[in-house]
């Protein structure tokens, strides 16, 4: 099956696997393997990509569905050697401890700023990272560097 | 997962043509059911069919008192509506935010699963789900377990939800999944009140002594004394069917008390 995909503004034509998942497309095919695949039952989220703009479990998008997509992974948000804002802002606050769940809540992290009405609330940031697990329990300084990050972006 | 051939359809026509030339054809709208489904070896189909290269179908528009949405609209969506805040508000509590970015209304309708939270808002709103064929009151439309009233191949397009005067939809939901163990849609419609009931049973009801009850006397307190026959109830690791029975009443008084036009 052919699939057409911006992936971080390079545009990809790939055969894939009818059944592919998108996670199995970015990391496999395209060699993104930042995206990691945690739990591949829906429920971890470590797989967060953003798909036309909007947070998305890689591993439960077939890649057929996200044909003529344009798709953000953690590779794609920094600009050169500047990291995005959520990036600058996890490490500044030790928000990964083992790192494995971090692209997938940068990932979400981000989506949950940018489509905010408003300043997101403590609470607010934890309901919205609702997907993402971290397995470390690292929860409270993923909470401050999100809060700290919507300042700058 | 089994392999399966992933087919695209244009239009409605074109997806009914290639599920009634396969032999085992499933559609896929957002696919947050089925995906994990598929995964499990739950599901084996020959073909699954995606709907969302289809025009059209995830349009949201209000006029004359009914806010139609497209069937393909994502949950996320229909949280940002603003004409019925209950449905909204429900939308917004359904799973995660990923989900909420991928899972459709009609997808969900369909699915019929007994935890949904849309099929409390179709009944207690008094929707009309629209196909590719027909109109289908929500009072109709969910029949038993994973179970609807849509023909084989038969395509929601729409939904279309009358604005209640005041509605409010209350939920105790599993603190893992956020499906609902038990929901609750309160709402003081044109056509009187209604009450649907989500998570209690094999699929989605209404309590018709509840809706008596609060036609009385529209307060919490009403429904003191008025008994849920839980005999029927859902009982699994989550709750039993008397602690379901329980919650419909709590969730119910919930709703009553948080009632907004």
């Amino acid at each position: 099956m052919k699939v057409d995909l911006t992936v971080n503004g390079s545009e990809h034509a790939v055969d894939v696997a009818d059944n592919a998942l998108l996670s199995d497309v970015l990391r496999e095919t395209l060699g993104l393997t930042g995206t990691h695949v945690g739990c591949d039952t829906s429920q971890c989220g470590a797989c967060t990509v953003h798909l036309n703009g909007r947070s998305v479990k890689a591993c439960t998008v077939l890649a057929g569905q996200a044909d003529g997509g344009d798709v953000t992974t953690i590779e794609g948000i920094a600009n050169g050697d500047d990291l995005h804002p959520m990036q600058v802002a996890f490490r500044a606050n030790h928000a990964l401890q083992c790192g494995f769940c971090t692209p997938g809540m940068i990932m979400s992290a981000i989506d949950l700023v940018q489509s905010a009405d408003g300043p997101l609330s403590a609470e607010d940031v934890r309901d919205g990272l609702e997907g993402n697990f971290c397995r470390c329990t690292g929860y409270h300084n993923i909470v401050k560097a999100v809060l700290d990050a919507q300042a700058n972006m | 997962m089994y392999t399966f051939n992933f087919r695209r359809a244009s239009n409605l026509d074109e997806a009914q043509q290639i599920h009634q030339s396969s032999s085992d054809a499933v559609y896929v709208a957002g696919g947050m059911t089925l995906i994990p489904s598929l995964k499990l070896r739950l599901a084996n189909p020959d073909d699954v069919v995606d709907l969302s290269q289809i025009d059209g179908l995830g349009s949201i528009s209000s006029a004359d008192g009914v806010v139609s949405i497209g069937a393909m609209a994502r949950h996320c969506e229909v949280a940002a509506t603003s004409d019925i805040p209950a449905l909204a508000a429900l939308a917004n509590r359904i799973g995660d935010a990923q989900v909420r970015n991928r899972g459709t209304i009609g997808g969900s309708l369909a699915n019929n699963d007994p935890a949904a939270d849309y099929p409390a808002a179709v009944l207690g709103l008094g929707a009309i789900v629209h196909t590719n064929a027909r109109a289908i009151a929500g009072d109709d439309f969910f029949v038993d377990l994973f179970e609807t009233a849509l023909d084989e191949g038969e395509i929601i397009t729409r939904v279309d939800f009358p604005i209640p005067r005041r509605a409010a939809y209350a939920k105790f939901a599993n603190q893992a999944s956020k499906y609902a163990v038990v929901g609750v849609m309160v709402a003081e419609t044109d056509a009187g009140i209604r009450v649907g009931v989500t998570g209690a049973a094999a699929c989605a009801f209404r309590l018709t002594s509840f809706e008596e009850a609060l036609s009385t006397n529209m307060s919490a307190s009403a429904l003191d004394g008025v008994e849920v026959d839980s005999s029927d109830f859902n009982s699994d690791l989550h709750a039993s069917a008397a602690y379901r029975g329980s919650l419909v009443t709590v969730m119910a008084k919930q709703a009553v008390d948080q009632l907004t036009t």
